[in-house]
Protein backbone atom coordinates (compact mmCIF):
# COMPACT_ATOMS: atom_id res chain seq x y z
CA UNK A 1 0.00 0.00 0.00
CA UNK A 2 1.56 3.17 -0.69
CA UNK A 3 0.65 6.85 0.39
CA UNK A 4 -1.01 8.02 4.04
CA UNK A 5 -3.94 9.27 5.11
CA UNK A 6 -4.12 12.91 4.98
CA UNK A 7 -4.66 15.26 7.48
CA UNK A 8 -6.16 18.83 7.34
CA UNK A 9 -6.24 21.22 10.16
CA UNK A 10 -8.85 23.84 9.73
CA UNK A 11 -8.53 26.60 11.96
CA UNK A 12 -9.81 29.93 12.19
CA UNK A 13 -6.35 31.51 13.61
CA UNK A 14 -3.65 30.43 11.42
CA UNK A 15 -1.13 30.71 14.40
CA UNK A 16 -3.68 27.51 16.26
CA UNK A 17 -2.67 25.67 13.24
CA UNK A 18 0.53 26.10 12.72
CA UNK A 19 1.21 25.44 16.57
CA UNK A 20 -0.85 22.23 15.81
CA UNK A 21 1.39 21.22 12.69
CA UNK A 22 4.72 21.92 14.92
CA UNK A 23 3.54 19.82 17.39
CA UNK A 24 3.05 17.28 14.93
CA UNK A 25 6.20 17.26 13.30
CA UNK A 26 8.13 17.51 16.54
CA UNK A 27 7.89 13.60 16.46
CA UNK A 28 6.07 12.32 13.41
CA UNK A 29 7.42 11.84 10.13
CA UNK A 30 6.12 11.16 6.53
CA UNK A 31 2.48 12.33 6.91
CA UNK A 32 1.18 14.20 4.52
CA UNK A 33 -0.52 17.68 7.04
CA UNK A 34 -1.42 20.60 5.86
CA UNK A 35 -3.25 23.87 7.59
CA UNK A 36 -6.35 25.37 6.26
CA UNK A 37 -6.07 28.16 8.76
CA UNK A 38 -7.80 32.26 8.41
CA UNK A 39 -8.85 33.76 5.62
CA UNK A 40 -7.56 34.83 2.50
CA UNK A 41 -6.12 37.59 3.78
CA UNK A 42 -4.83 36.05 6.55
CA UNK A 43 -7.38 37.35 9.14
CA UNK A 44 -9.13 35.20 12.02
CA UNK A 45 -12.34 32.59 10.11
CA UNK A 46 -11.64 30.06 7.46
CA UNK A 47 -11.74 29.65 3.87
CA UNK A 48 -13.24 27.23 1.81
CA UNK A 49 -10.74 27.65 -1.21
CA UNK A 50 -8.21 27.13 1.81
CA UNK A 51 -9.28 23.91 2.81
CA UNK A 52 -10.10 22.40 -1.08
CA UNK A 53 -6.33 23.43 -1.74
CA UNK A 54 -4.88 21.63 1.72
CA UNK A 55 -7.43 18.27 0.70
CA UNK A 56 -5.30 18.16 -2.56
CA UNK A 57 -2.45 18.88 -1.42
CA UNK A 58 -2.74 15.87 1.37
CA UNK A 59 -4.67 13.24 -0.83
CA UNK A 60 -2.05 10.77 -1.26
CA UNK A 61 -5.48 7.74 -2.24
CA UNK A 62 -5.52 6.95 1.01
CA UNK A 63 -8.31 8.93 2.30
CA UNK A 64 -7.97 12.88 4.02
CA UNK A 65 -9.22 13.53 7.57
CA UNK A 66 -10.39 17.26 8.10
CA UNK A 67 -10.39 18.50 12.11
CA UNK A 68 -11.55 22.08 12.83
CA UNK A 69 -12.09 24.23 15.76
CA UNK A 70 -15.15 26.12 16.15
CA UNK A 71 -18.97 26.05 14.48
CA UNK A 72 -18.00 27.93 10.70
CA UNK A 73 -14.90 26.30 10.50
CA UNK A 74 -17.23 22.81 9.99
CA UNK A 75 -19.22 24.50 7.61
CA UNK A 76 -16.63 25.57 5.20
CA UNK A 77 -15.31 22.04 5.43
CA UNK A 78 -18.62 20.71 5.14
CA UNK A 79 -18.77 23.03 1.76
CA UNK A 80 -15.52 21.99 0.41
CA UNK A 81 -16.54 18.68 1.06
CA UNK A 82 -19.22 18.52 -1.51
CA UNK A 83 -16.68 20.66 -3.66
CA UNK A 84 -13.88 18.63 -3.59
CA UNK A 85 -12.99 15.85 -6.34
CA UNK A 86 -10.79 13.74 -4.00
CA UNK A 87 -12.38 10.18 -3.08
CA UNK A 88 -12.60 10.02 0.52
CA UNK A 89 -12.86 12.91 2.47
CA UNK A 90 -14.14 12.98 6.00
CA UNK A 91 -14.77 15.42 8.53
CA UNK A 92 -13.24 14.42 12.23
CA UNK A 93 -16.68 15.09 14.20
CA UNK A 94 -16.66 15.94 17.82
CA UNK A 95 -13.27 16.02 18.59
CA UNK A 96 -10.74 18.20 20.47
CA UNK A 97 -8.76 19.44 17.49
CA UNK A 98 -5.32 18.89 19.48
CA UNK A 99 -5.77 15.80 20.45
CA UNK A 100 -7.48 14.69 17.21
CA UNK A 101 -5.30 15.55 15.15
CA UNK A 102 -2.40 14.30 16.54
CA UNK A 103 -3.85 11.11 17.33
CA UNK A 104 -4.65 10.36 13.72
CA UNK A 105 -1.16 11.93 12.72
CA UNK A 106 0.17 9.11 14.76
CA UNK A 107 -1.68 6.73 13.09
CA UNK A 108 -1.40 7.09 9.78
CA UNK A 109 2.42 7.57 10.49
CA UNK A 110 2.04 3.66 11.07
CA UNK A 111 0.12 3.12 7.80
CA UNK A 112 -3.63 2.64 9.30
CA UNK A 113 -6.59 2.96 7.03
CA UNK A 114 -8.61 6.11 7.12
CA UNK A 115 -11.74 3.45 8.97
CA UNK A 116 -9.24 2.67 11.22
CA UNK A 117 -7.99 6.17 12.22
CA UNK A 118 -11.69 6.67 12.95
CA UNK A 119 -12.66 4.85 15.25
CA UNK A 120 -9.64 5.39 16.99
CA UNK A 121 -10.81 9.10 17.56
CA UNK A 122 -14.09 7.94 18.61
CA UNK A 123 -12.58 7.02 22.15
CA UNK A 124 -12.03 10.91 22.08
CA UNK A 125 -15.37 12.09 21.18
CA UNK A 126 -16.58 15.04 23.54
CA UNK A 127 -20.19 15.49 23.66
CA UNK A 128 -20.63 19.46 23.95
CA UNK A 129 -18.99 21.75 21.27
CA UNK B 1 -44.88 37.10 -15.30
CA UNK B 2 -40.79 37.48 -14.73
CA UNK B 3 -40.62 39.68 -11.85
CA UNK B 4 -36.56 39.43 -11.34
CA UNK B 5 -34.89 39.82 -14.58
CA UNK B 6 -30.87 39.62 -14.77
CA UNK B 7 -30.46 43.65 -14.77
CA UNK B 8 -32.57 43.28 -11.09
CA UNK B 9 -30.99 40.45 -10.10
CA UNK B 10 -27.27 42.52 -10.09
CA UNK B 11 -29.31 45.54 -8.44
CA UNK B 12 -30.43 43.27 -6.05
CA UNK B 13 -26.61 42.13 -5.06
CA UNK B 14 -25.98 46.16 -5.47
CA UNK B 15 -28.38 47.20 -2.98
CA UNK B 16 -27.76 44.67 -0.45
CA UNK B 17 -24.09 45.77 -0.63
CA UNK B 18 -24.86 49.22 0.09
CA UNK B 19 -27.16 48.72 2.52
CA UNK B 20 -24.76 46.61 4.44
CA UNK B 21 -22.03 49.09 4.17
CA UNK B 22 -23.90 51.41 5.65
CA UNK B 23 -25.25 49.77 8.37
CA UNK B 24 -21.62 48.11 9.04
CA UNK B 25 -21.44 49.66 12.50
CA UNK B 26 -24.79 48.40 13.20
CA UNK B 27 -23.87 44.87 12.71
CA UNK B 28 -20.66 44.69 14.22
CA UNK B 29 -22.37 46.36 17.42
CA UNK B 30 -24.82 44.12 17.37
CA UNK B 31 -22.30 41.33 16.84
CA UNK B 32 -19.80 42.16 18.92
CA UNK B 33 -22.56 41.42 22.05
CA UNK B 34 -23.35 38.26 21.51
CA UNK B 35 -20.58 36.99 18.43
CA UNK B 36 -17.40 38.19 17.53
CA UNK B 37 -17.66 41.30 16.49
CA UNK B 38 -16.70 40.77 12.71
CA UNK B 39 -20.55 40.61 11.02
CA UNK B 40 -20.49 43.92 9.70
CA UNK B 41 -16.71 43.84 8.35
CA UNK B 42 -17.53 40.51 6.93
CA UNK B 43 -21.05 41.25 5.11
CA UNK B 44 -19.43 44.78 3.68
CA UNK B 45 -16.59 43.01 2.35
CA UNK B 46 -18.43 39.99 1.14
CA UNK B 47 -20.99 42.02 -0.51
CA UNK B 48 -18.41 44.30 -2.00
CA UNK B 49 -16.34 41.14 -3.33
CA UNK B 50 -19.71 40.31 -4.85
CA UNK B 51 -20.54 43.58 -6.93
CA UNK B 52 -16.87 44.12 -7.92
CA UNK B 53 -17.64 40.33 -9.60
CA UNK B 54 -20.57 40.72 -11.14
CA UNK B 55 -20.54 44.31 -12.20
CA UNK B 56 -17.53 43.43 -14.56
CA UNK B 57 -19.22 39.92 -15.90
CA UNK B 58 -22.04 39.35 -18.18
CA UNK B 59 -24.86 37.43 -17.17
CA UNK B 60 -27.60 35.01 -19.50
CA UNK B 61 -29.97 33.88 -16.51
CA UNK B 62 -30.79 35.45 -12.87
CA UNK B 63 -29.61 31.79 -11.74
CA UNK B 64 -26.08 32.59 -12.75
CA UNK B 65 -26.04 36.00 -10.97
CA UNK B 66 -27.02 34.27 -8.04
CA UNK B 67 -24.37 31.81 -8.30
CA UNK B 68 -21.63 33.93 -8.91
CA UNK B 69 -22.42 36.11 -5.63
CA UNK B 70 -22.94 32.51 -3.70
CA UNK B 71 -19.44 31.50 -4.64
CA UNK B 72 -18.06 35.06 -4.13
CA UNK B 73 -19.56 34.87 -0.55
CA UNK B 74 -18.42 31.24 0.13
CA UNK B 75 -15.04 32.10 -0.74
CA UNK B 76 -14.41 35.75 0.55
CA UNK B 77 -16.07 35.91 3.84
CA UNK B 78 -14.69 33.86 6.70
CA UNK B 79 -17.07 33.81 9.40
CA UNK B 80 -20.41 31.44 9.82
CA UNK B 81 -22.27 34.27 7.24
CA UNK B 82 -19.79 32.97 4.38
CA UNK B 83 -21.00 28.89 3.90
CA UNK B 84 -24.80 30.03 5.17
CA UNK B 85 -25.84 33.05 2.58
CA UNK B 86 -23.28 31.09 0.13
CA UNK B 87 -25.45 28.38 1.06
CA UNK B 88 -28.78 30.02 0.38
CA UNK B 89 -27.90 31.94 -3.09
CA UNK B 90 -26.58 28.30 -4.00
CA UNK B 91 -29.30 26.67 -3.57
CA UNK B 92 -31.89 29.72 -5.02
CA UNK B 93 -29.68 29.53 -8.15
CA UNK B 94 -29.94 25.89 -8.61
CA UNK B 95 -34.08 26.23 -7.85
CA UNK B 96 -33.54 28.91 -10.84
CA UNK B 97 -31.84 26.89 -12.83
CA UNK B 98 -33.35 27.36 -16.59
CA UNK B 99 -36.40 29.48 -15.62
CA UNK B 100 -37.64 32.93 -16.01
CA UNK B 101 -38.11 34.15 -12.53
CA UNK B 102 -41.66 34.36 -11.77
CA UNK B 103 -43.49 34.89 -8.44
CA UNK B 104 -44.19 31.29 -7.86
CA UNK B 105 -40.46 30.47 -9.06
CA UNK B 106 -38.70 33.26 -6.64
CA UNK B 107 -40.87 31.54 -3.99
CA UNK B 108 -39.76 28.41 -4.63
CA UNK B 109 -36.42 29.53 -4.74
CA UNK B 110 -36.75 31.29 -1.39
CA UNK B 111 -37.81 27.81 0.01
CA UNK B 112 -34.95 26.15 -1.28
CA UNK B 113 -32.88 28.56 0.04
CA UNK B 114 -33.99 28.19 3.66
CA UNK B 115 -33.47 24.67 3.13
CA UNK B 116 -29.62 25.36 2.43
CA UNK B 117 -29.52 27.32 5.42
CA UNK B 118 -30.97 24.43 7.50
CA UNK B 119 -28.82 21.59 6.08
CA UNK B 120 -25.60 24.31 6.35
CA UNK B 121 -26.62 25.32 9.97
CA UNK B 122 -28.65 22.98 11.46
CA UNK B 123 -30.72 25.43 12.24
CA UNK B 124 -34.33 25.08 13.73
CA UNK B 125 -36.66 27.75 14.23
CA UNK B 126 -36.58 30.01 17.25
CA UNK B 127 -32.78 29.31 17.88
CA UNK B 128 -32.02 33.44 16.97
CA UNK B 129 -29.81 33.14 13.97
CA UNK B 130 -30.34 34.32 10.42
CA UNK B 131 -32.63 30.99 9.68
CA UNK B 132 -35.61 33.07 11.68
CA UNK B 133 -35.75 35.62 9.23
CA UNK B 134 -35.90 33.54 6.51
CA UNK B 135 -38.60 30.69 7.57
CA UNK B 136 -41.01 33.85 8.41
CA UNK B 137 -40.32 35.12 5.01
CA UNK B 138 -41.10 31.76 3.14
CA UNK B 139 -43.95 31.39 5.28
CA UNK B 140 -45.16 34.72 4.62
CA UNK B 141 -44.83 34.33 0.43
CA UNK B 142 -46.96 31.23 0.63
CA UNK B 143 -49.66 32.92 3.02
CA UNK B 144 -49.93 35.96 0.67
CA UNK B 145 -51.10 36.99 -2.65
CA UNK B 146 -47.62 37.86 -4.59
CA UNK B 147 -48.36 41.48 -5.05
CA UNK B 148 -47.07 42.29 -1.73
CA UNK B 149 -43.62 41.87 -1.57
CA UNK B 150 -43.58 44.78 0.40
CA UNK B 151 -45.26 42.86 2.97
CA UNK B 152 -41.83 41.15 3.50
CA UNK B 153 -40.31 43.94 5.48
CA UNK B 154 -42.57 44.10 8.45
CA UNK B 155 -42.26 40.55 8.55
CA UNK B 156 -38.91 40.73 9.32
CA UNK B 157 -39.16 43.35 11.35
CA UNK B 158 -41.54 41.43 13.77
CA UNK B 159 -39.11 38.36 13.66
CA UNK B 160 -36.00 40.52 14.20
CA UNK B 161 -37.34 41.68 16.86
CA UNK B 162 -38.56 38.48 18.23
CA UNK B 163 -34.60 37.09 18.23
CA UNK B 164 -34.48 39.99 21.01
CA UNK B 165 -36.26 37.47 23.61
CA UNK B 166 -34.48 34.79 22.01
CA UNK B 167 -31.24 32.54 23.62
CA UNK B 168 -28.96 31.81 21.34
CA UNK B 169 -28.82 27.79 20.46
CA UNK B 170 -26.04 28.23 17.30
CA UNK B 171 -23.32 29.65 16.49
CA UNK B 172 -20.65 31.83 18.89
CA UNK B 173 -23.10 33.35 20.59
CA UNK B 174 -24.97 30.13 22.02
CA UNK B 175 -21.73 29.92 24.46
CA UNK B 176 -23.49 32.25 26.14
CA UNK B 177 -26.56 30.80 26.59
CA UNK B 178 -29.08 32.75 29.09
CA UNK B 179 -26.93 35.89 28.57
CA UNK B 180 -27.94 36.24 24.83
CA UNK B 181 -31.08 37.26 25.71
CA UNK B 182 -31.86 40.79 24.96
CA UNK B 183 -29.61 41.48 21.71
CA UNK B 184 -30.92 41.34 18.04
CA UNK B 185 -29.23 38.76 16.18
CA UNK B 186 -26.98 40.58 13.63
CA UNK B 187 -27.96 37.56 11.19
CA UNK B 188 -31.41 38.45 10.70
CA UNK B 189 -30.34 42.54 10.95
CA UNK B 190 -28.06 41.30 7.75
CA UNK B 191 -31.18 39.26 6.27
CA UNK B 192 -33.10 41.66 6.64
CA UNK B 193 -30.96 44.66 4.44
CA UNK B 194 -31.20 41.68 1.96
CA UNK B 195 -34.63 41.14 1.88
CA UNK B 196 -35.55 45.08 2.07
CA UNK B 197 -32.30 45.57 -1.10
CA UNK B 198 -35.11 42.52 -3.13
CA UNK B 199 -38.47 44.47 -2.00
CA UNK B 200 -36.79 47.88 -3.18
CA UNK B 201 -35.39 46.96 -6.63
CA UNK B 202 -39.16 45.22 -7.12
CA UNK B 203 -40.37 48.70 -5.95
CA UNK B 204 -38.86 51.03 -8.60
CA UNK B 205 -39.84 48.58 -11.11
CA UNK B 206 -43.50 49.89 -10.00
CA UNK B 207 -42.76 53.47 -9.99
Amino acid sequence: MSGKVGIVIISHSPEIAKGIHALINQVIEGVPVAEAAGTDDGEIGTSMEKILLAIETVDQGQGVLMFYDLGSAKMNAEMALEFTEAADVRIADHVAIVEGTYVAAVESSIGKTLDDIVASLERLAITEM
Amino acid sequence: MVILTVDQAKQWMIESQKKLVEHKEQLTTLDQAIGDGDHGINMARGFSEVVDKIEGTEYDTVADVLKSAAMTLTAKVGGASGPLYGTAFLKMAVSLQGKEVTAEAFVDAVDAGLEGIQTRGKAEFGEKTLFDVWYQVAAFLHSEPYDTWEGILEVCQAIIEDTREMVALRGRASYLKERSKGHIDPGSMSSFYIFQAFVDVLEWEKA
